[in-house]
């Protein structure tokens, strides 16, 4: 039986709470709305591009239009008109990138503040090196000289395609080919700015490294490119998280993120997605159509995906590995949490190529209000992947009776030596577990927040320990107002 | 500490508590007897403040307040404990920190800084050896997978730490070996002030050797109909309850 009493009292908890949601009052410089070649070559004379990186947007370009956007998705929204949005901005005053600090802008550097990322080096987190997006241009990446002490590259993609055009020739839209979806080829031709880092043979990266993205200006899309590459040996672990005012229009945010782990190498990356969701009634809020994909290139080498993933209207997102060296690890740790009127629709695909190869699927999803959450996953053994497994594990926790959950996975196996395993479980916050948190003095809220912290636990102790407890106060605030 | 007066309280329109009235002065410990569907985890879960019921009429004072505008965790925060006689699974939710966010809850709500956690350590390290908590357990989930006396531990443990002015023990001896009983017992004898107060509610006389009451009342159909001191219940084992009315 439905306890009104508790329901109402949870309604009743502000669901107000996007702290982040603030704009930050900056005049900004944009082309005129829409997408053109004309667009493009703003967007590459802007960023000083060289003409092959001009050629491979148009290029891109041409192949986006005359593809279609997927419709395969659970996902409703309302069409997207891609002549309706702003491809650039950036705060005015950024025709070059201000070499220190103290060039920036000071509402820019408050911005960071408010959101809890300094940008002083002084004040960061000890051993966290951020990049940080600003729409369309990244302002600032903190710790690079003693990175690059290591051989480590880490800045933003733009300045790399200038420096290390050959790294970026060699390896951009390897993983992701310009033609593999709408959405890809979108980005391709469209990108602005995003992180690139390279490590070096032998090299295990000492600090964290992080971008931090922020969508200021209104009407406009963040297609936000990032590419790792960790050669062999190495070893890095990088970090995203997302913010962006609240509106009440949508905004559109494509993203494409490329991994490459070469033999005996690992990369760990982990997101945590708090773009603005849209206010209780479903109106504004980012859609989210990002492509990750990383390949294990060579032999023994090992990606893994966490992503927390609490904000945006939608979300299309499934990280991915492509396991082609043997005895490569594909890893897949998610939490995603809707409630009021979001859609998430994510997951994974382990693609096994070389053989032992080995991958693991955690999956927990959280609906509240009225919102959608899908699990979609495929798990494929090739021909050649023998001895190869997965095993995935795939929960659904249910808040009020108005969300849904929904599970699709695919296994498809074309070899007879390799096991998947699959297990799923449905399951609410029942009554008697609210009771006995709330009999113990924690409020409503804390006791939504510890539960499903708890739901959660298995995903959340994989991220980098700077970033754990902020994630776990992250769930308890998505899910405020969480029950009706 | 707590009055109880002319108590009527319905669920889907059957009356279980009938006018009940009780009063409970400090440093005393009440054991309400009755038979299954008497209305005793009514009466705890009323005061505790959980939903579902309707209040027909009367009052309810703790500590000098009427506490029917209380939610359930103002009501624990003001220092009531309710020791559960089925404690739930809480999946992922580790012991320790539950028990230190409850702790802080209260903490915050009294206007004071949250615990030392060095502070912390120690009180759960000394409650749990005495209550004879492993240290294995206390990495455990919340109950999840707990034995029948190791949630009962737990119970006490969380009782221990949060040091409430009313403790309402519900069928604490239910699914409890003989050895588990007197631990269990033992813990909460020890947590036994002048200014604090106990309810035991049971079903048998076998608990109230352990911890001892100044007053036995039985309910039947939502009422009191007797009172009396400690050999109340020893007269109610022999007799049973149809003959003791």
């Amino acid at each position: 039986m439905p306890n009104l009493n508790t329901l109402n009292n949870i309604k009743k908890i502000s669901s107000e709470k996007y702290k982040d949601g603030f704009v930050t009052d900056l005049e900004s410089e944009r082309p005129k709305k829409g997408l053109s070649e004309e667009i493009i070559k703003f967007i590459s004379n802007k960023k000083n591009e060289p003409e092959w990186m001009l050629n491979w947007r148009l290029k891109a370009y041409e192949v986006w239009k005359n593809m279609k956007e997927p419709d395969w998705s659970e996902l409703n929204y309302d069409k997207i008109d891609y002549q309706d949005i702003y491809y650039f901005s950036a705060p005015k005053g950024f025709e070059s990138k201000p070499k220190s600090l103290d060039e920036i802008d000071p509402k820019l550097i408050e911005t960071y503040n408010k959101l809890g990322i300094p940008l002083k080096e002084q004040k960061i987190l000890a051993g966290v090196a951020v990049d940080a997006v600003f729409d369309s241009v990244s302002v600032a990446t903190t710790y690079r000289e003693k990175l690059s002490k290591l051989g480590i590259i880490f800045c933003p993609i733009s300045e790399a395609i200038i420096k290390h055009p050959d790294l970026i020739k060699k390896y951009l839209g390897t993983v992701i080919p310009t033609t593999d979806h709408y959405f890809a080829a979108l980005n391709s031709a469209v990108f602005t700015d995003g992180s690139f880092v390279y490590v070096p043979e032998g090299v295990k990266c000492p600090m964290e490294l992080s971008t931090y993205f922020r969508i200021n200006a209104e009407e406009t899309g963040q297609f936000e490119r990032t590419l790792i590459i960790a050669d062999k040996g190495s070893y890095v672990s990088y970090l995203e998280g997302c913010t962006a005012p609240k509106r009440d229009s949508n905004q559109l945010h494509a993203a494409n993120v490329e991994l490459i782990a070469m033999e005996d190498a690992e990369i760990k990356y982990s997101t945590v997605q708090n773009w603005y969701p849209g206010d209780e009634n479903g109106k504004g809020g980012i859609y989210n159509f990002v492509t990750k994909r990383g390949i294990c290139k060579g032999n023994n080498s090992k990606i893994s995906w966490t992503q927390v993933e609490t904000g945006s209207a939608i979300t299309w997102k499934y990280p991915s590995c492509i396991l082609k060296g043997d005895n490569s690890i594909g890893e897949f740790y998610s939490v995603a949490i809707t409630n009021n009127f979001q859609q998430a629709d994510t997951g994974t695909k382990m693609i096994h190529l070389g053989k032992n190869t080995k991958s693991k699927i955690i999956s927990k999803g959280i609906s509240s209000g009225k919102s959608q959450n899908t699990y979609r996953g495929l798990v494929r053994f090739s021909k050649n992947s023998s001895n190869s497994r997965n095993y995935t594990q795939c929960d659904s926790l249910l808040i009020g009776n108005k969300c849904g959950a929904h599970t699709i996975p695919y296994i498809e196996s074309n070899n007879n030596s390799s096991v998947a395993e699959h297990e799923a479980s449905t399951s609410k916050i029942s009554e008697d577990q609210l009771y006995y948190c709330q009999q113990r003095g924690l409020t409503n809220e804390e006791a939504v927040s510890i539960i499903v912290n708890g739901f959660c636990k298995q995903v959340l102790q994989n991220l980098p320990m700077e970033f754990a407890v902020e994630a776990q106060q992250l769930v308890g605030i998505s899910l405020e107002g969480s029950v009706g | 500490m707590l009055e109880i007066k002319d108590l009527t309280v319905s669920v889907e329109d059957k009356i279980i508590l009938n006018n009940f009235s009780l009063k409970i002065n400090q440093g005393e410990v009440h054991a309400i007897m009755g038979p299954n569907g008497s209305g005793k985890s009514t009466l705890s879960n009323v005061l505790c403040g959980k939903d579902n019921y309707k209040i027909k009429k009367g009052e309810i004072i703790f500590k000098e307040k009427n506490i029917f505008e209380l939610s359930i965790d103002e009501r624990a925060k003001l220092g009531l404990f309710l020791a559960f006689q089925y404690p739930v699974e809480l999946p992922g939710v580790s012991i320790t920190p539950f028990l230190k966010t409850a702790i802080n809850s209260k903490l915050k709500s009294l206007g004071k800084k949250e615990i030392d956690s060095l502070e912390f350590a120690k009180k759960v390290r000394e409650a749990s050896e005495y209550l004879g908590i492993s240290k294995e357990m206390l990495k455990r989930s919340v109950n999840e997978g707990f034995s029948g006396g190791e949630k009962k531990r737990y119970e006490v443990l969380q009782m221990t730490l949060l040091n409430p002015d009313l403790t309402i023990l519900d069928e604490t001896d239910s699914g409890l070996d003989i050895d588990a009983l007197k631990t269990v017992s033992k813990g909460v004898n020890r947590l036994k002030r002048k200014d604090n107060s106990i309810v035991v509610i049971t079903h048998y006389q076998r608990l109230l050797d352990y911890i001892i009451p100044d007053f036995v009342h039985i309910l039947v159909a939502g009422k009191i109909v007797r009172s009396g001191d400690k050999n109340l219940a020893l007269e109610l084992e022999k007799k049973g309850y149809e003959n003791i009315i």
